[in-house]
């Protein structure tokens, strides 16, 4: 299972919860799969070619996922996983 | 100009975001809730182009307020009546030293009246604070822009917090200081006090000028190429090299340049912008040499601490308009910084602060390069004022030749004969 830490404009998405957990073997899967307990985070998360928003920053233990393999990075038991949008959002 | 309510005019049609095209109505609003990207205003330019010709704006108040008609307020300008059109300098002296046949700096450090082009960024911003009904104003800030906020709160009565790192120049938190806001002092770098605000955007109802109206604010640096175009009779120059910390002033200037030519006000555009960074603090003009078109947030250590944004919030959109428009970007080192200050004050008589050292360091660098061509007509943005960060050249610049008050002591020591009286 991977731990995913979801920013506050999402939580309305995941009942409030701040953080959660999902199985997942790289970032692509974690977003279907996070979709799927919590229908349209994708959409957010994703644009309409499902690539990652650029104004979403997703980090894998504290390092961003694009000097990584964006969302091919794969994923083990354990990881730490936080999205976070990239301009922060005082007025939210 | 329109008496409209303030949320939209016949001008102005509401914010869009930059990523997603989501529409808003035009409040302090800064991100899409949609998809996360920065909001900006939207304009009718059909209706700006039926009204608005080079005498029109020729005719208008000697500031920034002579282009109000592609600037983000709903009714009359209230603050900052007096920013901007500054003086558009033919640098003859540094172009012989460097080699280029036509250079001009454009001189923001007689901005009034803070001695920077924050004013032109802070007179919009507060000017569409009030249209919004705020009485308090914020801001995070690297000095200019609190110094900015500061003055023209005081001047339009307006509640004041500024939030600024902990290790600025004296001479910047004493030009906050002596306006009476609130001036914060946060344990950490210029990023850390973004975030800050940000939070502190999401508990109070103040307008902070560049996060709930930083759509409106970075408006306010479009004014800049406005400027020099119609300073050099209504042509765009072949380069505009442009100091760099959000990327924000670089993207506005290529905006505001678009602008010009979709309206007919310019007949030609092929300009490029180029950017300049601190080695120390250089996000964006890394990701540039990479060609890539994201960046890595970094720690910001330069002596350009007006510069010192690590975590760029328009870092992709300026390396989206420099790609656009064929410029380049380069980074100078702080050594570099500081020859560049005194190269323009010992050339052209222009005391700049560390940021228009890091700009005329890269001008220098470009020309060596052969980016910037010798017959090719360039802009140097030179956005502060040296007085601010005397910190910075403290030791590079000599000390007075002290004498008692004697006429043959003075001779003496400058080896001039009394023969030459």
């Amino acid at each position: 299972m991977v731990r995913v830490r979801i920013p506050t404009p999402l939580r309305t998405l995941t009942g409030g919860k701040g953080e959660v957990e999902t199985p997942a073997s790289d970032i692509q899967s974690l977003i279907e799969s996070l979709n799927s307990q919590f229908p349209g985070l994708k959409d957010r998360v994703c644009d309409d070619k499902g690539e990652i928003r650029r104004f979403v920053n997703i980090y894998l233990n504290e390092e961003d996922i694009r000097f990584l393999k964006g969302k091919h990075t794969p994923l083990k038991d354990g990881d730490e996983v936080s999205i976070v949008p990239a301009i922060a959002g005082g007025a939210f | 100009m329109s008496k409209a309510s303030p949320m939209s005019t016949d001008r102005i049609k509401g914010l869009i975001c930059r990523e997603c095209g989501k529409e808003y109505p035009a409040v302090s609003l800064h991100v899409c809730d949609m998809c996360f990207g920065p909001l900006e205003v939207q304009y009718d330019y059909k209706v700006i182009k039926a009204r608005l010709t080079r005498t029109a704006i020729e005719a208008g108040p000697k500031s920034l307020w002579r282009y109000a008609d592609l600037l983000p307020i709903a009714g009359e300008p209230t603050v900052g009546l007096a920013a901007g059109f500054t003086p558009l300098v033919r640098a003859k002296n540094l172009g012989d030293e460097l080699g280029l046949d036509t250079l001009y700096i454009k001189n923001d450090t007689v901005n009034h009246p803070t001695l920077s082009f924050k004013d032109r960024v802070v007179s919009v911003a507060l000017t569409r604070a009030r249209e919004l009904g705020y009485d308090t104003v914020a801001c995070a800030s690297t000095g200019n822009l609190a110094n900015s906020v500061a003055a023209h709160a005081a001047a339009a009565k307006m509640q004041c917090y500024v939030f600024i790192p902990h290790d600025l120049e004296a001479s910047k938190v004493l030009g906050n200081l002596v306006y009476r806001p609130n001036v914060v002092e946060v344990e950490g770098n210029y990023d850390d006090v973004n975030r800050l605000c940000s939070e502190i955007a999401g508990e109070h109802k103040w307008a902070f000028v560049n996060v709930n109206i930083r759509p409106y604010y970075a408006e306010g640096s479009k004014t800049l190429a406005y400027e020099v175009v119609e300073q050099l009779g209504w042509v765009a120059p072949d380069h505009i090299v442009v100091p760099m910390a959000s990327g924000s002033l670089l993207t506005k200037i290529w905006k505001g340049l678009n602008e010009f030519h979709k309206l007919g006000l310019i007949d030609r555009l092929a300009t490029r912008v180029d950017g300049a960074q601190a080695e120390g603090c250089s996000p964006i003009a890394t990701a540039h040499k990479l060609g890539r078109d994201f960046f890595k947030p970094v720690k910001p250590a330069t002596i350009a601490k007006s510069l010192a944004i690590g975590n760029p919030a328009d870092g992709y959109y300026a390396l989206k308009a420099t790609a656009e428009s064929g410029g380049a970007m380069e980074t100078v080192t702080d050594e570099e910084i500081i020859e560049g200050m005194t190269l323009l004050a010992q050339t052209e008589g222009i005391f700049a602060e560390t940021a228009g050292g890091v700009t005329i360091g890269v001008l220098k660098k470009l020309v060596k390069q052969g980016l910037i061509k010798r017959a090719e007509t360039t802009v140097a943005l030179v956005t502060g004022n040296g007085l601010k960060t005397q910190e910075a050249v403290m030791n590079a610049v000599g000390r007075p030749t002290r004498i008692s008050p004697s006429l043959v002591h003075f001779q003496k020591t400058f080896g001039l004969g009394n023969h030459e009286r």
